[in-house]
C-alpha cells in the first residue's frame, strides 16, 4: 500500500482531534499544555504534507516557527503552572476561577 | 469707501480703564483705598483727555474726513466674512465718548466721597472702570460685532453693579431681572446681526468686513429688502437696554445698586447705548418708514407712560429712573422721527441733567442716613445748600426751563416731531414734558421744602457732603446750564453747531432715505410758538407741583381723594405691569420649566431614559453575557471549538 497525502492529512486531523478533545475534557493544566502540544504537533505534519506536495519551502519554514512558538508556549505555561502550583497547591483549571469574580 | 485716517490713541482710550479694572481687580485687598480710587479716577481721566485729544485732532480735519479708525486685530477671517477687532471714531462716536468719559470720571470722583466708607470700595471700582472700558467699546467699536461685545459688557456690569450689595435679597434679584429683561433684547439684536450677515455677505468681496458700519452703509442698498426685519430686531434689542415699553421694566428696580451706578450707567450712559446704536445705525432706519414708526411711536409711548408713574412714585430713585425711562422715550421718539442728531444731542443734555439729579439725589440719601422715601425727607433745603442748588438747576434743565441745557434738546426733538407731521405724537410729547415739570417738581418740594419729617436721630445727622461729592455736582450743574448752548436753533439766531457737527455721520442716511428730516418744514414763526408753548407748560407744571406739594400738603391729599384713590393706587402700583408680566410670562415659565422641561425633559427623558437607560441597557446585555465568562477554562475552550467549527463550516459551504 502506498503512502499517499491523504494518510498523512488523516493522522494530522486524529492527532488534531485528540489533541483538542483532550483540551477540552482534562482538568488538569499540564495535561492540556500536552494537548496544546499534539495540535500544534498536528499543524505542523499538516505543513509539511503541503510543503512537499507543491514543493514550496515556505510550509517548513512555517515549522520551524511552529517549534519555536511551542517551545517559548510550554515554558511560559509550565513557569505559570508552577507558581499556580505553589500558591493554590492545585493545577485543576476547574478550581481556578480567580479572576471570573 | 472713503480712506480713514489711522488713529493709534483710540485703542488707548478704551484700553486704559480695561487696564485700571484688571489691577485694581486683581490686586483687590493688597491695594490700599487710596490708591484704589485714585487709579481708577486716574484711567478714565486718561481716557477723556486722550478723547478729547482726538476730538481736537478730529476739529483739524474737513468734515467728511472725520472718521479715525484703529485696528488692532483681525477676530475672523473665514469665507469673505471678516470681522476685525478694531476702534473707529467719527462725530457721533466721538460726542458719545466725551460724554461717557467726561460724565463717568466725574462720577467716579463722586463715588470717591459716596462710597468712602463701603466695605467693596475696591471691588466696586474694578467695577466701574470694566463699565467704561465696556461701554467705550460699544461707542468706538468699528463693527457691530464689536458694539455688541461691548453691548454685552454694559450688560454683565449693570448686572454685577446693581446687585454690588449682593447680601441683600431684594438687590440680587434686581440683578437678576436686569440681566435676563436685558437678554431678551440681546436675542433680538443677534437675531438682526445674522440677518445683517446672511443678506450682505454674498454680495461681499472676501476682506471686506460685512459687519463695519463703513461697509453696512456702504452697502445699505442690499440691505433694504430686509431692513424692516433688521430694524425692528434690533430695536427689540434697543428696548431691552434703553428702557422702553415692553422691556422697562428692570430700570426702576436696578436702583437697588448704588447711587452712583444708577447716575452712571442706569441714568448716563449705558441705558443710551440703544439710542446710540439706532443713531449709528441711521443708514439702515431710513429706508425703513415702518421701523422708524414703531421706533417713534413706542419712544412716544414710553415717554408719557414712565411719566405718569413718575407721578405716584414715593422713592426718590424710583422717580428718577421712571423719569429716566420718560426721557429715554424722548431719545427714541426723536430717531423715530429721522431727528437722530437730537436723539443724540438729548443723550448728551440728559447725561448731564440726570446724572447731576442722580448724583444730587444720592448726596440726600448720604446725608439722611441711607432713606430714600421723600415722604420723610422735606426742608433740606437749608441743610444742604449745594445739593439744593444744583438740584434745582437739575430740575430746571429736565423741565425744559430755557436757556438751561434740557430746553435747547427737548424743543428740538418735539419742533422735529412736529416738522415731520407727527402731530399725535407732538401732542404726546408734549403732555409728557408738562408732566416731567410737575414730578419734578413734586420730588423737589417734598425732598427739600417744608419742614423735616424724619426721626430725631436721623435728622441730627444731616450734613452736607464731602467736596468729593459736591464738585461734581458743581461741574455738572454747569454742564446741565450751557451744556445745550453748542445746540441753539437756528430760528433763535444760534448756529446749531451740534447738528452740523454730526451732519456727517446722518447725511447719507438722508440722502438715501426719504422719511423724517429730509421733510422737514421750515416755519420759524411756528417753531418760535412751540418753543414758547412747551416753556409756558414745563413752567405751569412746575409751579403746580410747587403750588401742590408745598404751599399746602392737604391739597394733595385732596387731590388724591378726589381721584377716588384708584388712579392713584394704579400709578403707585406701576400700572400692574409686573404683575401682569409675573402673570403672563414668569409664572407660566415656571410652571413649563417645572413640569415640562424639569419633571419632563430633564427628569425623565436625560435623566430617565438617557442616562439611567443606557445604563439599564448595557447592565441588561451584561447580565446575559456575564454568564459566558463563568471561569471555566474547558467551557472557553469548547465554544472556540464550536465556534471555529460553525466558522470553518460556513466557509466551507457557502462557496
Amino acid at each position: 500500500m502506498e503512502v499517499t497525502m491523504t494518510h498523512y492529512l488523516v493522522l494530522a486531523a486524529l492527532l488534531f482531534l485528540t489533541g483538542m478533545t483532550g483540551f477540552i475534557v482534562r482538568r488538569n493544566a499540564i495535561v492540556m499544555l500536552m494537548c496544546v502540544e499534539l495540535m500544534l504537533a498536528a499543524t505542523n505534519i499538516v505543513f509539511a504534507v503541503f510543503a512537499r506536495a507543491h514543493a514550496d519551502g515556505g510550509g517548513h519554514v512555517f515549522i520551524l516557527m511552529n517549534f519555536a512558538i511551542a517551545a517559548a508556549e510550554a515554558a511560559i505555561g509550565l513557569a505559570i503552572l508552577v507558581e499556580i502550583y505553589r500558591r493554590r497547591r492545585t493545577v485543576n483549571v476547574d478550581d481556578l476561577k480567580a479572576l471570573m469574580e | 469707501m472713503e480712506t480713514h485716517a489711522n488713529e493709534t490713541l483710540l485703542r488707548w482710550i478704551v484700553l486704559a480703564p480695561l487696564l485700571g479694572a484688571a489691577v485694581i481687580g486683581l490686586l483687590n485687598r493688597r491695594l490700599p483705598r487710596r490708591v484704589a480710587g485714585l487709579l481708577a479716577c486716574a484711567t478714565v481721566g486718561l481716557s477723556f483727555a486722550l478723547s478729547v485729544v482726538v476730538f481736537l485732532r478730529m476739529l483739524g480735519l474737513d468734515p467728511e474726513h472725520r472718521r479715525l479708525t484703529d485696528i488692532l486685530a483681525s477676530w475672523v477671517a473665514y469665507g469673505n466674512l471678516r470681522i476685525d477687532i478694531g476702534f473707529a471714531m467719527d462725530q457721533l462716536s466721538a460726542v458719545m465718548a466725551l460724554v461717557v468719559t467726561g460724565v463717568g470720571f466725574l462720577i467716579h470722583v463722586y463715588s470717591l466721597g459716596y462710597m468712602a466708607h463701603d466695605d467693596g470700595f475696591r471691588r466696586f471700582f474694578a467695577y466701574l472702570n470694566l463699565f467704561i472700558f465696556s461701554m467705550m467699546t460699544l461707542v468706538l467699536g468699528e463693527n457691530l460685532v464689536m458694539l455688541f461685545v461691548g453691548w454685552e459688557g454694559v450688560g454683565l456690569c449693570s448686572y454685577l453693579l446693581i446687585s454690588f450689595w449682593f447680601d441683600g435679597e431684594a438687590n440680587a434679584v434686581a440683578g437678576k431681572k436686569a440681566f435676563v429683561v436685558n437678554r431678551i433684547g440681546d436675542f433680538g439684536f443677534l437675531l438682526g446681526m445674522f440677518l445683517i450677515g446672511v443678506t450682505l455677505l454674498p454680495h461681499l468681496a472676501p476682506g471686506e468686513g460685512a459687519f463695519s458700519f463703513a461697509v453696512m452703509q456702504h452697502h445699505a442698498p442690499l440691505l433694504a429688502p430686509v431692513a424692516t426685519a433688521i430694524g425692528l430686531l434690533l430695536f427689540l434689542g434697543a428696548t431691552g437696554k434703553s428702557a422702553q415699553i415692553p422691556l422697562y421694566i428692570w430700570l426702576p428696580d436696578a436702583m437697588a445698586g448704588p447711587t452712583p451706578v444708577s447716575a452712571l450707567i442706569h441714568a448716563a450712559t449705558m441705558v443710551t447705548a440703544g439710542v446710540y446704536m439706532i443713531a449709528r445705525m441711521n443708514f439702515l432706519y431710513v429706508l425703513t418708514p415702518t421701523a422708524m414708526a414703531v421706533v417713534a411711536a413706542v419712544g412716544a409711548a414710553t415717554a408719557i407712560f414712565a411719566g405718569t408713574i413718575a407721578l405716584a412714585q414715593n422713592d426718590i430713585k424710583k422717580v428718577l429712573a421712571y423719569s429716566t425711562v420718560s426721557q429715554l422715550g424722548y431719545m427714541m421718539l426723536a430717531c423715530g422721527v429721522g431727528a437722530f442728531a437730537m436723539g443724540i444731542f438729548h443723550v448728551m443734555t440728559h447725561a448731564f441733567f440726570k446724572a447731576l439729579l442722580f448724583l444730587a439725589s444720592g448726596s440726600v440719601i448720604h446725608a439722611m442716613s441711607h432713606e430714600q422715601d421723600m415722604r420723610v425727607m422735606g426742608g433740606l433745603r437749608r441743610k444742604l445748600p449745594v445739593t439744593w442748588w444744583t438740584f434745582l438747576v437739575g430740575t430746571l434743565a429736565i423741565a425744559g426751563v430755557f436757556p438751561l441745557a434740557g430746553f435747547f434738546s427737548k424743543d428740538e426733538i418735539l419742533w422735529k416731531t412736529w416738522s415731520s407731521g407727527n402731530t399725535v405724537l407732538w401732542v404726546i410729547g408734549f403732555l409728557a414734558a408738562g408732566l416731567t415739570a410737575f414730578y419734578m417738581m413734586r420730588l423737589v418740594s417734598l425732598t427739600f421744602f417744608g419742614t423735616n419729617r424724619a426721626s430725631e436721630e436721623v435728622r441730627h445727622h444731616i450734613h452736607e457732603s464731602p467736596a468729593t461729592m459736591t464738585v461734581p455736582l458743581v461741574i455738572l450743574a454747569v454742564l446741565s446750564i450751557v451744556g445745550g448752548w453748542v445746540g441753539i436753533p437756528a430760528f433763535m439766531g444760534g448756529g446749531a453747531h451740534f447738528e452740523h457737527w454730526l451732519e456727517p455721520v446722518f447725511a447719507g442716511g438722508h440722502a438715501a432715505g426719504t422719511h423724517g428730516a429730509a421733510h422737514a418744514v421750515h416755519d420759524t414763526t411756528m417753531e418760535w410758538i412751540l418753543a414758547g408753548a412747551s416753556v409756558a407748560w414745563g413752567v405751569l407744571g412746575l409751579l403746580l407741583g410747587w403750588i401742590v406739594y408745598t404751599r399746602r400738603l392737604a391739597v394733595a391729599e385732596a387731590g388724591r381723594r378726589f381721584a377716588g384713590g384708584l388712579p392713584y393706587r394704579i400709578l403707585e402700583n406701576k400700572y400692574y405691569v409686573d404683575e401682569a408680566y409675573d402673570g403672563a410670562f414668569i409664572r407660566p415659565g415656571y410652571r413649563l420649566s417645572r413640569t415640562v422641561l424639569w419633571k419632563g425633559i430633564d427628569a425623565g427623558l436625560i435623566d430617565g431614559l438617557l442616562v439611567n437607560g443606557s445604563a439599564l441597557a448595557v447592565a441588561v446585555v451584561a447580565s446575559v453575557l456575564r454568564l459566558f465568562q463563568n471561569g471555566m477554562v474547558r467551557f472557553y475552550a469548547w465554544s472556540i471549538t464550536v465556534g471555529l467549527t460553525v466558522f470553518v463550516l460556513y466557509l466551507s459551504f457557502s462557496g
